[in-house]
């Protein structure tokens, strides 16, 4: 059965208390502590998504020398309610060319599939909503759906720039699955199991075993995936879907109001769960640097703190690599993918075999400082 | 016990449940909130200020179908790696791991000689006709 939350929660003492109250009826009782936890995370999401857009406008006048939003709360801080509100009271707008049923469904795919990553994003080692067996596997499935939702939404407009837009980001979200699943698979093949428990499990202790230093290829493999989960959440210098300077704004050009707040808050968030995912399969995920035998609530916390500091370095230099880099041109997206990243990927993948086969599965610390 | 088996599926649910709420709410309150003042130009399609020409549904460039050709294969050529890196590392552990390997590379090996035969008929170049007459012209 798969580790979840609430089989965590099961070893706890008021957890027979509940069980007393719902007379063994442990579905619907996992339903509703699933539920609570989840719209718990959402609503933690959903502010970070919001003061990401906050971080970007920060960091971004920060390289450029500017004040950026400094009017609304003490350092601008809560401009992103500010922009809530004001998305909320614009007027939507539904082109009448438009295909009014797929206009419609575009950024609630984009929502859904964004929102169905975090059922196995490991915040902490008893926060997991659920550790799927599949985890990583599922997770690149289902964040596919964004994909979907992108091109459905520069399909729909019916408009050029939003064809255009839509084209480009369907046609360059599939083409960096590849290096980015090639990079994936690599950690997989490392760990020995596709769930983010098995992989964080294996990486435990200094950050000697974290898996970007456990050999030189999935070294670079993390650099291959980084690069990847950037143009695969769209983000500069890879933001061609929705290139302002050529496509007025790509696949949202049609979209005002809510509908293009849902598509902003989906990227935003999508950036969180690809840096989280970097950090659990290459960084250590929310491994404390040492070894403790009790298992308490606090330690949960330290985690789960761990877990979004790292998390939210990474996200700093997404948005830092926003305003350094130009923006590649579409013929170059194209060959970074299929002529560099994903040799470079498959190359990764073959020398973390041959490394786990030759070194019997051991690090380059375990190699140097003798083995354990 | 037949019913806690899938209870580790239930977040998924729940998840895309709240994500469709969510949109639904966020819909409900922009209905509720936002201005309704529809106008035969406010509702065309954005073309620079221009009155649009024909519809944006038309024929497109074909090499994004090559793309998500190439993409079909090598997608479907990780996914039937993933359950081999998986029992990957079990199998070294069982003295099994140059057998192992040597399966797991005459497969990569499989995707390499595709890649390389894109590459080779210039299915990897964004703009394949000019570079394919720069070669013959050569």
């Amino acid at each position: 059965m798969n580790q979840t939350v609430v089989t965590y929660l099961a070893q706890y003492e008021f957890f027979d208390f509940l069980l007393k109250i719902f007379g063994q009826n442990t579905s619907l009782l996992a339903f509703l502590i699933f539920f609570l936890i989840a719209a718990v995370i959402v609503g933690i999401m959903a502010t970070v998504g919001g003061l990401g857009t906050y971080a970007e406008r920060k960091i971004s006048a920060d390289i450029q020398m500017r004040m950026g939003p400094n009017r609304v709360g003490p350092y601008g801080i809560l401009q992103f309610l500010a922009d809530g509100v004001k998305m909320m009271t614009k007027e939507d707008i539904m082109p009448k060319d438009a295909d009014k049923f797929l206009f419609y469904l575009a950024p609630m795919l984009c929502l859904v599939g964004v929102f169905a990553t975090l059922a196995v994003v490991p915040f902490s080692a008893g926060f997991t909503m659920t550790d799927l067996n599949v985890g990583v596997f599922y997770l690149i499935a289902i964040s596919s759906l964004v994909g979907v939702g992108v091109f459905l939404g520069g399909y729909a407009s019916n408009s050029k720039w939003s064809m255009l837009g839509g084209m480009r980001g369907a046609s360059q979200i599939i083409s960096y699955e590849i290096p980015v699943t090639l990079s994936i698979l690599a950690i997989t093949l490392l760990a020995g199991g596709m769930g983010f428990g098995t992989i964080i499990g294996r990486q435990e202790g200094l950050p000697t075993n974290w898996y970007i230093f456990h050999n030189p290829f999935a070294f670079i493999g993390f650099f291959v995936y980084f690069i990847g989960a950037m143009a695969e959440t769209n983000r500069a210098p890879f933001d061609l879907p929705e290139a302002e300077s050529e496509l007025v704004s790509g696949y949202h050009t049609e979209y005002t109001g809510m509908r293009f707040g849902f598509f902003a808050l989906a990227e935003y968030i999508e950036v969180f769960v690809v840096c989280g995912v970097a950090v659990a399969l290459f960084l250590g995920g929310f491994n404390l640097p040492f070894h403790l035998e009790i298992d308490i609530l606090p330690i949960q916390a330290v985690q789960f703190g761990i877990f979004f500091s790292k998390t939210l370095a990474l996200y700093y230099v997404i948005i830092w690599a926003r305003w350094t880099f130009p923006r590649l041109r579409v013929d170059q997206l194209m060959s970074v993918c299929w002529k560099y990243l994903t040799p470079i990927a498959i190359f990764n993948l073959i020398g973390c075999a041959v490394w786990l086969v030759v070194f019997n599965g051991h690090s380059i610390a375990d190699l140097i400082f003798g083995s354990h | 016990m037949t019913s806690t088996h899938f209870d580790g599926l239930m977040p998924i649910v729940i998840f895309m449940g709240l994500a469709v709420a969510l949109f639904v709410g966020g819909h409900f309150a922009s209905v509720l909130l936002a201005p309704k003042k529809p106008s035969d130009l406010k509702s065309t399609a954005y073309e620079c200020g221009e009155e649009p020409v024909g519809t944006a549904w038309s024929m497109f460039n074909v090499r994004f179908y090559v793309v998500g050709l190439i993409f079909i294969i090598f997608d479907v050529e990780s996914v039937l790696m993933f359950p081999v890196a998986t029992i990957f590392r079990e199998l070294n552990d069982m003295g099994q791991g140059g057998y192992a390997l040597i399966i797991f590379l005459s497969f990569i090996s499989v995707l390499i000689e595709g890649i390389a035969y894109c590459w080779k008929k210039g299915d990897l170049d964004w703009v394949k006709s000019y570079q394919v007459s720069m070669k013959n012209n050569k």
